[in-house]
């Protein structure tokens, strides 16, 4: 049986970058305790010499040339068209630094 | 116009100038004009371009391997210069400046597209209604849901508003809204198709397949879309599995016991007696393993999906996180708290080390079957809104599909009849790593002997 509280859910809001109201916030608590309870029956197998699969192709290390694809590289006009946050030819972004 | 039915039908009529590419897309726009207000299969309608793909198709073009096949994309799909939303108010103005490997591996191949298909947002869902472009209706009966992901998709090809489309399929996504329209919905292997260019759900687990009416039709576009592109890395060539005559298929005894509606169960044992008639063997089997596939799918996933969605902060394009709708949120919330310090061991690496016990006991079991066969979904379509607001109950509807994903394995949904009330239900079949021939060869022996995935609802 998983509780989350609402510390919890609004702490992953926070990790994920997402602002909840206090409603959603209450809403998830719900249905997220109740999805992670379902997971408790995974406890049941037993992994002490199991290794993890990320992932099923069984490739490792895929590597490429580094060279310059003509076919494969976008106009400035190309990389800016989806937005319209732009500043010398550059995507405007928000600030992460102090001035300090 | 009759429309055709299959690649060859339309080919054919075509060649012997029954019809025009240019009147073939006049009569497909003149349906989803009449249907789609209704049915929503369409997020956008792709006309101008349609008609400019159908013009290129003259009579020296007519000898490509898809000339004039009408295809709709799943909206996950990037089509250069064609709004590309993933059914998501984040992307609702995005217009991307590349397109999908598939996408031009189609149209090199002569199809024309006919424009965009509704979904869950970002492929998150199992009946078409987490769309923020409004609900998918199922052409057999519109108070029931298509099934989802790729519920346009179905929709489209099961109302004949395109012949073919493409889906996406990251735990059942393609195979089960198939088999809730009628129609034959592939799963390729992982890393057998390109994902280059089609929005990322959950990246271990996206596989890129198609919507076909026949099974036939389905091998043609595979190998049109399948093989490296050197875009997406974890593609591999198919190994060849030498031709068969006699095939013996697998019946998981886990996957019709509890839990599973009679109606699906007794179709699919029907559908066992049709090849039982032409001598193919079939034998129990047993994967005690797959019963935790739905617990670990919802761990593996949503940490994926927390992860690929993080580069939604609209710098480069999209709007802001605020945009994402409800079950996007969840999603990102349950995978971000099964990937945070303190829990990690015990939800997401704990997963990947079941992930690993399921794999080889499906390998042993693929040592003394060719494939398995299974239902598709634990019951037939259901009514629109049964599910909406307890979101455990719809994931657990994906509980035949996950593992085929878990494992990267192909599956293929084939029409096998309908319920009391008239709604269609599907069988699927799965075989190990690049066994794709296998399964058409199977399918296709299926849909030579019924004649279920030809029956059309009446709209």
């Amino acid at each position: 049986m998983v509780k989350l509280s609402t510390t919890d859910v609004s702490h992953i809001a926070k990790l994920a970058n997402l602002k909840l109201t206090k409603a959603q916030t209450e809403k998830y608590k719900e249905q997220l305790s109740a999805v992670l309870t379902y997971f408790d029956e995974l406890n049941e197998v037993d992994t002490k010499n199991t290794e993890p699969t990320s992932q099923t192709t069984g490739l490792t290390n895929v590597t490429r040339e580094d060279v310059l694809n003509p076919n494969q590289t976008l106009s400035v006009e190309e990389a800016l068209s989806g937005t319209d946050k732009i500043k010398n030819n550059y995507f405007s972004v928000p600030a992460i630094l102090n001035k300090e | 116009m009759k429309l055709p039915k299959t690649i060859q039908e339309t080919k054919d009529g075509l060649k012997k100038k029954q019809f025009s590419a240019v009147e073939l897309v006049d009569s497909y726009l003149e349906r989803i004009k009449k249907y789609n207000p209704e049915l929503n299969a369409f997020i956008t309608v792709s006309e101008e371009k349609a008609y400019e793909d159908a013009k290129r198709i003259g009579s020296s073009s007519l000898d490509r391997p898809l000339s004039g096949v009408v295809v709709a994309y799943k909206d996950l799909f990037l089509t250069k210069g064609i709004r590309t939303t993933a059914a998501s108010s984040v992307l609702s103005d995005y217009r991307p400046s590349y397109s999908a490997t598939v996408v031009k591996r189609l149209e090199e191949a002569g199809a024309i597209c006919i424009g965009k298909t509704n979904c869950d947002a970002w492929a998150h869902g199992a009946s078409g209604e987490n769309s923020d472009f409004g609900v998918t209706k199922n052409p057999w009966n519109r108070e029931y849901v298509p099934g989802g992901s790729s519920s346009g998709s179905a929709v489209s090809v099961a109302a004949a508003l395109s012949l073919i489309a493409t889906g996406t399929d990251t735990g059942g996504s393609i195979r089960q809204p198939a088999s809730f329209c009628n129609v034959v919905g592939f799963k390729p292997t992982y890393g057998a198709v390109s994902r280059y260019g089609v929005v990322a759900m959950s990246s271990s687990l996206d596989s890129i397949g198609h919507f076909t009416r026949t099974v036939s039709d389905a091998r043609t576009v595979f190998n049109i879309t399948k093989g490296g592109d050197g875009l997406d890395a974890t593609l591999s060539q198919a190994r060849e599995h030498g031709k068969k005559n006699h095939f013996t298929i697998g019946i998981p005894k886990e996957y019709f016991a509890d839990g599973l509606d009679s109606q699906v169960e007794e179709k699919i044992l029907e559908a066992i007696e049709v090849y039982k008639k032409k001598g193919i063997k079939f034998k129990q089997v047993s994967l005690p393993m797959t019963k935790y596939a739905i617990s670990i799918y919802y761990i593996i996933q949503p940490a994926e999906v927390s992860s690929n969605l993080g580069r939604y902060d609209a710098v480069r394009y999209g709007s802001g996180r605020s945009a994402f709708g409800q079950e996007a949120v969840r999603r990102i919330m349950l995978g971000t708290y099964v990937l945070s310090s303190g829990y990690y061991d015990a939800y997401y690496l704990k997963a990947l080390k079941v992930r690993s016990k399921i794999i080889t006991e499906l390998d042993q079991t693929f040592k003394g079957v060719d494939a398995l066969i299974a239902p598709v979904s634990p019951t037939g379509p259901f009514k629109l809104g049964e599910k909406v607001s307890d979101p455990l109950s719809m994931y657990l509807s994906d509980v035949y599909t996950v593992t085929g994903n878990i494992a990267g394995i192909p599956g293929i949904s084939i029409p096998a009849g309908f319920t009391q009330q008239g709604l269609p239900i599907g069988f699927q079949l799965m075989g190990p790593r690049f066994s794709e021939e296998t399964l058409f060869n199977l399918g296709e022996i299926y849909q030579s002997e019924t004649d279920f995935h030809l029956m059309e609802p009446k709209i």
